[in-house]
């Protein structure tokens, strides 16, 4: 009676068990089959070749080029422009709804922040095209709107939120002992907010931004929808560029299967995997850090 | 005398700039919903909703990707919901400090952090190569699936913390084995915060794109889906394709409109809808 009630427990615990490993086994099956499908590329490309040429011309007649250098700079460059607007922007929201804003104010504002984050990306897209082009047409002086800085703008929107409510949630775990102390001796509360709580807090809102920068580096349908994706290497940010994310989501589908090109695209999105898994693991263990100090 | 006003000043400078800043995003915000909910109400009639789309989609309604959406993301619940509640109440109820769960947990957070395109790529080698469901509403909706684990594990944790240890121990000091106190003790507390938490995530599902471009979302498609092998027409895919990928783009951004209208009620709705159960779950707990 007795063993049977532990044999049914220990079958229990393991299938509880089983679900728990079943993420680890997604992390390490995405791994492995992005690096099993790019793989067979390398047949063909050479690894510096794709890492540091500006060309990517996979269906050319003559000499089909894989380089991946312009989508690289593209990214890099719409994220760093999104937190080029985001980052200010976020910490200083975070920065008032932690300190300034009345407990009634940050009730409202907090869930709303939440319906931000809540946009789907396809329709943030669909607003770059019709609402920020035709204005950044307008500003500029330029044909049409889609370009870096669209994206830029379309992806601070989408990065806010996570910058927001992680940089609070820093801001927050502050000791109070700190702010009184500042203010004890004599600083206003501005200067006890910028000079005493954001620093105390500054690994947590390091965290904060780059998770917001992971999110901005595999974000998809709106760099897609907005940046007009233009093949050739971005010459500034009025330039319509062509991110890594948005070349694998033109391309794949028109791409006969077992070829190079299609090979190549899984490469791209290896690429990707590893640049936001660093960026996220970084993150991680600022945050970790952080809080075992807390504690 | 002078430093003092001088610091005044910026005090009052700075709090203007960060309230100028928190306007900023509130006035982004209600731009958006303010231009969507104009041009997109337009739009919105009963036969918008219930009707296929014709003559080259320029006229018609949007049913078969409000069909196709609540499908795929029907699929997306059997499998995230389930599984990541199993997986949260191993990780709150069972597991120990140690490597194993310390590697679950690292696991689950990169998890979360990865593009939705890797998922459609994932899930292209997955589902639609090596188990040959091919492009259909089963591969989108698995492939979907997965991208909402990390969320719906997190989320259910969350309710589980939520359950005092008094209610474990209670059962375990009456000669329950710790099943049968998690079944009796835990879980009726902890399920309805399990189930808004996955609510959250299985909106963000539904909205997604990316993930599903390459695993079943179609064009364009003259019926339903009558099997999980279809294809089926999606909402956000549906919306991707109006407003960049039609001939006569200009012609048929009312239809647009229309979409991202529908598109964003059914993804705040079910925001909204899990955030007022949770609010009242709180209140009847106190």
């Amino acid at each position: 009676m007795r063993k049977w009630a532990s044999l049914e427990e220990s079958v229990i615990r393991a299938f509880f068990l089983t679900c728990g490993i079943l993420a680890v086994l997604v992390l390490v099956g995405i791994f492995a089959t992005l690096l099993s499908t790019a793989v067979p590329a390398f047949k063909e490309i050479h690894l510096s070749e794709f890492l540091l040429k500006k060309n990517w011309d996979p269906t050319s007649p003559e000499k089909a080029e894989y380089g991946i250098l312009s989508m690289i700079v593209s990214t890099l460059m719409v994220t760093g422009g999104a937190l080029l607007l985001a980052v200010p922007i976020g910490i200083g929201v975070a920065a008032y709804l932690s300190d300034v804003a009345h407990w009634r104010v940050r009730e409202i504002v907090k869930p709303i922040v939440e319906i931000l984050a809540g946009i789907p990306s396809v329709v943030v897209g669909f607003l770059g095209i019709v609402l920020f082009g035709p204005a950044i047409a307008k500003i500029f002086h330029i044909g049409n709107g889609l370009n870096a800085v669209n994206g830029s703008v379309l992806l601070a929107i989408m990065s806010l939120p996570t910058i927001i409510s992680i940089s609070e949630d820093a801001l927050n775990a502050v000791p109070q002992a700190y702010g009184e102390a500042s203010l004890a001796l004599g600083a206003s509360r501005w200067q006890t907010l910028f000079r005493v709580k954001v620093p105390a807090a500054l690994s947590g809102i390091i965290a904060a931004c780059m998770l917001g920068m992971g999110r901005a580096i595999g974000e998809t349908m709106t760099v897609l929808m907005a940046t007009g994706n233009a093949r050739a290497f971005p010459h500034g940010f009025l330039s319509s560029v062509r991110t890594m994310t948005a070349n694998v989501a033109i391309e794949l589908g028109e791409v006969p299967y077992d070829t190079t090109h299609y090979y190549a695209l899984f490469a791209i999105g290896l690429v990707l995997f590893v640049m936001t898994f660093i960026v996220n693991l970084v993150a991680d263990v600022i945050l970790r850090k952080y809080q075992e100090r807390e504690q | 005398m002078k430093q003092a006003r001088r610091k005044k000043i910026a005090q009052f400078l700075g709090f203007f700039l960060l309230r100028a800043g928190l306007t900023l995003v509130l006035a982004i915000l209600l731009l958006f919903l303010y231009d969507i909910g104009r041009k997109g109400g337009g739009t919105i009639s009963w036969e918008f909703l219930s009707q296929a789309p014709r003559k080259g989609m320029t006229e018609g309604g949007i049913f078969p990707a409000i069909f196709g959406t609540f499908l795929v993301t029907l699929i997306t619940a059997i499998l995230a919901v389930p599984l990541g509640m199993c997986a949260a109440i191993y990780l709150n109820e069972y597991a120990t400090q140690g490597r194993l769960t310390r590697l679950i947990r690292l696991s689950i957070r990169n998890l979360s952090g990865v593009p939705s395109i890797v998922y459609g790529l994932f899930g292209v080698i997955l589902f639609v190569n090596i188990m040959r469901f091919g492009t259909s509403v089963l591969s989108a909706g698995l492939t979907l699936g997965l991208m909402t684990l990390p969320w719906t594990i997190t989320a259910s944790e969350e309710a589980l913390k939520t359950v005092p240890n008094s209610y474990r121990e209670g059962a375990l000091a009456l000669g329950a084995t710790k099943w049968q106190s998690i079944r009796t003790n835990v879980l009726p507390y902890a399920v309805p915060g399990m189930l808004t938490g996955t609510v959250l995530g299985l909106a963000r599902a539904a909205g997604e794109t990316a993930p599903i471009l390459f695993t079943g979302a179609a064009f364009f498609l003259p019926y339903l889906p009558k099997s999980l092998g279809d294809q089926f027409m999606a909402l956000p895919y549906h919306l991707y394709i109006m407003a960049t990928q039609h001939h006569q783009i200009e012609q048929v951004r009312p239809i647009a409109y229309g979409t991202a209208l529908v598109l964003i009620v059914l993804v705040l709705g079910m925001n909204m809808t899990a955030v007022v159960i949770r609010y009242r779950l709180r209140r009847k707990r106190r």
